[in-house]
């Protein structure tokens, strides 16, 4: 059953200040245990890589402009330009190869 | 560099400077996450508050997600916690670097946007934290932000859809570009990257796995992976500190 659209959006807003003011008032000493260390440290790189792929795929009109999109981004990013120019370049090459895979 | 100006004014002018281009590299991104926000159903002024209250772009993704799945609040709340863990961990190095005097009311202020970029320039500069400056800072990226997502929302709609269909992968290229340094720099990094590719597009069409709604299977990916690599890979406490992302810089 769909909730309430506020609802949501006040549940969003509500998680997102907990978890970054809690540990800014709470925490004084440093963490110490060491699979909660590890676990924190590599969640981000999984839940933004399980988000990514295959969602960017299926994102454009076409898999292959959102495949191409992919790729160029990891190459992109492999050679350190940095997030903006990132994001463009996956825009461009989706905009670019639709011009001649995609009829609209 | 113009002379140095110095107490509280100089210190959040200072900020303001740095959160330009924050600011725009911010508008631009959350434009693409109001399109997403517009296709599940969202109005211009809810997607300006989602962005204005969460500040997260993965999270707020993932909310998204969560919202056009009709998901329970619960699932929302444990979605939020998922994707947004990262920030938990950066609250808990900046933690470090606030002043064991600063009074409550700054430190309820500063967590309020602590983001990837945000906690870049904070955490650059030497010292304990100057709430000036990161006020400084926060108000460009906050406007940047939450605009942006609204103009996604209103614009989303009037442009054409051969841009739409380009916009709606700046978010992805963001990401990539989040993880990608990393996973250069550290191969044990790259091979968690690939290994989540790898299991998300098998639970996206396995039988079975690929019923469960796509926002559950993320948090459930997520904590499976992100444990596996922490039992297989332990961390010593100082290598966990999360670093100055390298994306920072020139957005």
């Amino acid at each position: 059953m769909r909730g309430n659209t506020w609802i949501y959006i006040a549940v969003m807003g509500a998680v997102c200040y907990l978890i970054r003011v809690l540990p800014l008032t709470l925490i004084r000493k440093k963490i110490t245990n060491t699979f909660i260390n590890s676990f924190l440290y590599y969640v981000p790189y999984v839940t933004l890589a399980v988000m990514t792929f295959p969602a960017i795929i299926h994102a454009t009109n076409s898999v292959w402009s959102g495949a191409a999109a992919l790729i160029l981004g990891l190459i992109v990013a492999y050679f350190g330009f940095d997030l903006f120019k990132t994001a463009v370049s996956c825009c461009l090459i989706v905009f670019v190869l639709e011009l001649f895979i995609v009829k609209v | 560099m113009e002379k140095k100006k110095t107490g509280r004014a100089g210190l959040f002018l200072e900020g303001l400077r740095d959160g330009v281009p924050i600011g725009l590299g911010y508008l631009a991104v959350a434009f693409s996450l109001g399109i997403m926000a517009k296709k599940v159903g969202l109005s211009a002024f809810q997607g300006f508050f989602v962005s204005f209250l969460c500040n997260a772009s993965a999270g707020e993704y993932a909310g998204f997600t969560q919202i056009a799945a009709d998901a329970t609040y619960f699932e929302m709340a444990l979605s939020m916690l998922v994707a947004n863990a990262r920030y938990l961990l950066m609250s808990a190095a900046l933690s470090q670097r606030l002043d064991p005097a600063m009074p409550f009311r700054h430190r309820f202020l500063i967590a309020y946007d602590v983001t990837d970029e945000l906690f870049g320039i904070n955490i650059a500069r030497p010292g304990y934290l100057a709430p000036a400056y990161t006020y400084g800072a926060m108000i460009v990226a906050l406007a940047g932000w939450s605009t942006g997502t609204m103009f996604g929302v209103i614009a989303g709609s009037l442009l054409p859809v051969r841009a739409v269909s380009a916009f709606s992968v700046a978010l992805y290229g963001m990401f990539i570009a989040v993880i990608v340094p990393p996973a250069r720099k550290e191969k044990k990094i790259g091979g968690i990257v690939a290994v989540s590719f790898l299991c998300s597009y098998l639970a996206s069409v396995l039988p079975g796995v690929k019923e469960i709604a796509e926002g559950t299977r993320i948090i459930i990916l997520t904590v499976v992976l992100a444990s596996l690599a922490a039992i297989l890979f332990p961390r010593k406490a100082e290598d966990t500190e999360p670093g100055v992302p390298e994306t920072e810089a020139a957005v």
